[in-house]
């Protein structure tokens, strides 16, 4: 097991290296130029190319390459063009809420849909069935930010329960910091729900089939300790991996919601830096998103063993 | 009071009947003014960039020579007075006593030597100033030398400047970096302190009332002229991009005040009894129809001409504010409304009877035979874009050869910059707007010169602009400068070296509670909690 996680966490490097270098080829073809967004309407063309010189974008591709990686090599991913704040500085402010964010969401998104992925397939063909159901459907039909505008709408504006908009950090205290991520991780869980929903009860239903589940329902075994402790566990490698797959989609989902709910995190960052040309940021932003990404995918992969003792690496 | 707030206190009755007194009579959250700003501040320094945002940070932290009322006169801040001498080749000016930058130190005329000497390398007047100029000297630690090889009449006006990086005073060291460097300390005298430690860019910037200021004992308060008293301890700029939800905080109170909200949004804002809308400053922001004038179809003076019968200013401005007429300006010429320079000169094209067909008369007659011509703009920045939904519009509707090309902003920066032809991913249009400070005069007016290579991108050649622009700048008094502005116009409504499409009020929300805000931009001296 020990071998195959540093084989897993080696397998990363050139993931990251590629990762890298598309993103940064992609940076240099892409139209934009941060330094005439940095020098204004009423710079000079000379303005301008001084500003660029200074910041070092009028260097050959392989050159900018080069120093990028070779700072990486270094543990430093850059210094924003713009706020001339170091990345991993930008980085570490950011990280914070949209971690609280992703977790909350995550937690509130299993907790509910679970239960209710177990619930509609045992209740199958039921109106607690359809009901579920339907709110699949609806979780994935509606936008995050319409689901946003609502939440803040009704239990902010309209009811004053919770405040619309920023972040508290958790430091200040727990009940500060539940309060601001409890609308956006119902907004951005929304997908999320009736995802891990309907995967949960389409898998629970082909584990009710099996014959083991009719062995320890002919053998006394309650419904609650069926549902959950037989037929669940057998069923959570396929949940498990939506919800590992459904991490990119929070990631991509972070970025609406932390705008529809001025939650100054990773999403906002990474969107603001494109719109600028902040290559530096955009760079550190996706290389980290990238080694997250590839992290959860190991993590995924170990909890299988937790659920399937066959499953051995 | 907010109903989750009451909630909350009537949880903790008992811990607050135990506060002191004193903490319940001065509650903090009302020495604390929230405001979601314009823009996000990415750079901290107001030379290197001709941001608004950036100049509005800079206007919280640093001070200046002079202040500009609104009348457009300078008037002291930082300065207790100047001699004029030499027939107005030496001007010195004396600095007040006592004044510190928010480290301790006491401001010196080197500081303002260094300053003024970065400043000149950036700003546009600045650098007009520099040509102006043989020597600028400290002259002890109270007195700024200015030698001049000729009398500059707008030196004070230049000191005073309002926009486009304003002579901010920094400490000798800071001020010492490279113009087209970043600084990397944010230390000012003016009435706030930067709060770094606070700084989150996309976030939150922080500033705390400088209890060292002193404000200039002279004048009254209007623009950035008179005492800058402030009645808050802390300012807090919260940036949050979505309209929506920054209206929603404004109305539950989670915010005192909401810079620039959109058209949309001022309609809801409007109909809280707690917010008040008004226009944030008295002069309209100016929208114009640039013209490429390098490459066809526009490099034909007869076709640029040919466009004024089709111009509705109304239309252009209905686009950008909605339909209510007091929200915006037609008949605009080439400077601001309002302000001492605004004439009607020649704007008979502009101001007669609107026909698309008339316009494709003078098309024809100026012999367009259907050359390709590509509309650029911006979808992410408001103005800008509904004015180019407008024209390309427009554009279709006379006949032309058009391709819209739309992009965001930082796109729409880059693309702006070619100065190939169409056909090499050139353009021929595009629209945008500039502050009323951008067109009080033509010191700073970039689309009114007409220096070719060197000019805004459109790159006109009309040496009788900057003929005119010299003899502005050595006018001697408001009667001269006047008549300069009147032949401005008459030339520019000839050359086109744009189309003024109209002028908009930026319209600014905030809590019922705040008062004696300072018309202009935003402002935080002067506003206070009733």
């Amino acid at each position: 097991m020990f071998a195959y996680v540093v084989r897993r966490v080696l397998a990363t490097i050139p993931v990251m290296a590629v990762v890298a270098l598309f993103v940064f080829s992609l940076l240099y073809i892409s139209p934009g130029d941060p330094a005439a967004v940095i020098a204004g309407d009423q710079a000079t063309p000379a303005d301008v190319e001084r500003i660029r010189a200074s910041l070092g974008l009028d260097r050959p591709y392989l050159v900018r390459f080069g120093a990028w990686v070779w700072d990486i090599l270094r543990g430093d991913l850059g210094t924003s063009i713009f706020t001339n704040l170091p990345v991993a500085t930008m980085i570490a402010q950011r990280i914070e809420p949209t971690l609280s964010l992703m977790v909350v969401t995550l937690l509130l998104a299993i907790s509910v849909a679970v239960p209710m992925g177990v619930v509609a397939a045992w209740k199958q063909g039921t109106l607690i069935d359809r009901a579920v159901m339907a709110f699949a459907v609806l979780g994935f039909s509606v936008p995050v930010f319409v689901v946003g505008y609502l939440l803040a709408y009704f239990f902010a504006l309209e009811w004053d329960l919770l405040p619309v908009q920023g972040y508290t950090p958790f430091a200040r205290g727990f009940w500060p910091w539940l309060e601001n991520l409890i609308l956006p991780a119902i907004a951005l869980g929304s997908v999320y729900i009736a995802l891990i929903a309907r995967i949960t009860r389409a898998t629970m239903l082909e584990v009710l089939q099996q014959d083991y589940i009719r062995t320890a329902k002919a053998k006394g075994v309650g419904q609650s300790g069926m549902l959950f402790l037989h037929a669940l566990k057998n069923a959570a490698v396929p949940i498990v991996t939506v919800i590992g797959i459904g991490i990119a989609l929070l990631i991509g989902g972070a970025v609406v919601t932390e705008s529809v709910f001025a939650i100054p995190g990773l999403g906002r960052l990474t969107v603001d830096a494109i719109l600028r040309r902040d290559y530096p940021v955009i760079q550190g932003v996706v290389l980290l998103f990238s080694f997250v990404y590839v992290l959860v995918n190991l993590a995924i992969d170990l909890v299988y063993t937790l659920f399937d003792p066959r499953i051995r690496y | 009071m907010l109903r989750r707030n009451l909630l909350m206190a009537g949880a903790g009755m008992g811990a607050v009947a135990a506060l002191p007194r004193f903490a319940i009579a001065q509650p903090a959250a009302a020495r604390v003014l929230k405001m979601v700003p314009q823009a996000n501040l990415t750079s901290l320094d107001p030379i290197w960039t001709t941001a608004n945002i950036t100049r509005n940070h800079g206007y919280m932290v640093y001070d200046m020579l002079y202040g500009m009322d609104d009348q457009f006169r300078p008037q002291p801040q930082m300065a207790e007075g100047h001699v004029v001498e030499e027939g107005g080749r030496r001007v010195a000016i004396t600095l007040r006593s006592g004044l510190k930058f928010h480290d301790g130190e006491a401001v010196r005329a080197a500081d303002c030597v260094a300053s003024l000497a970065r400043w000149m390398k950036r700003s546009p007047i600045g650098q007009k100033l520099e040509t102006f100029v043989d020597a600028l000297e400290a002259d002890g630690d109270r007195r700024i030398v200015f030698r001049l090889k000729q009398p500059f009449p707008l030196l004070l006006s230049a000191l005073a400047q309002v926009s486009n990086s304003p002579p901010f005073i920094m400490p000798e060291r800071i001020a010492r970096t490279d113009p087209f460097q970043q600084i990397r300390e944010v230390v000012g005298s003016g009435p706030f302190r930067f709060v770094p430690g606070e700084f989150n860019s996309g976030s939150r910037v922080v500033y705390e009332r400088n209890p060292e200021y002193s404000p200039t004992p002279v004048g009254t308060r209007s623009l950035t002229a008179g005492p800058k008293v402030v009645h808050f301890d802390r300012v807090e700029w919260h940036i949050i991009v979505d309209a929506s939800t920054a209206a929603a905080a404004l109305q539950t109170g989670e915010i005192d005040w909401y810079e620039q909200p959109p058209p949309e949004i001022q309609m809801l804002l409007t109909r809280n009894r707690n917010v008040v809308v008004e226009a944030i400053d008295p002069l309209p922001l100016v929208g114009i129809m640039r013209l490429n004038h390098l490459h066809p179809p526009f490099n034909n003076k007869k076709l640029r001409q040919a466009l004024f019968p089709a111009i509705s200013q109304a239309d252009f401005m209905s686009a950008v504010v909605g339909p209510d007429p007091s929200l915006y300006f037609d008949k605009v010429g080439v400077f601001t409304p309002g302000t001492p320079l605004a004439n009607d000169a020649a704007l008979e094209p502009l101001t007669g009877p609107r026909s698309i067909d008339r316009a494709k008369e003078l098309m024809r007659a100026a012999g367009y035979a259907n050359e390709p011509m590509r509309l650029i703009g911006p979808t992410d920045i408001l103005a800008p874009a509904a004015m180019t939904q407008v024209g390309a519009d427009l554009v279709r509707r006379l006949g032309f050869n058009a391709d819209i090309v739309l992009s965001d902003w930082g796109t729409t920066v880059t693309r702006r910059a070619s100065r190939e032809p169409v056909d090499k991913g050139g353009w021929s249009m595009l629209f945008t707007s500039f502050s009323s400070f951008d067109f009080v005069d033509p010191a700073a007016h970039f689309p009114l010169r007409g220096n070719g290579a060197g000019a805004w991108p459109g790159w006109p050649t009309i040496p009788k602009l900057e003929e005119l622009r010299d003899a502005w700048f050595l006018a001697p008094d408001l009667a001269a400068q006047q008549r300069i502005a009147r032949e401005i116009q008459e030339v520019a409504m000839d050359e086109v070296p744009y189309i003024p499409v109209g002028a908009y009020l930026s319209m600014t929300a905030q809590r019922r509670d705040l008062a004696d805000r300072v018309k202009g931009f935003a402002l935080f001296w002067g506003i206070r909690r009733t």
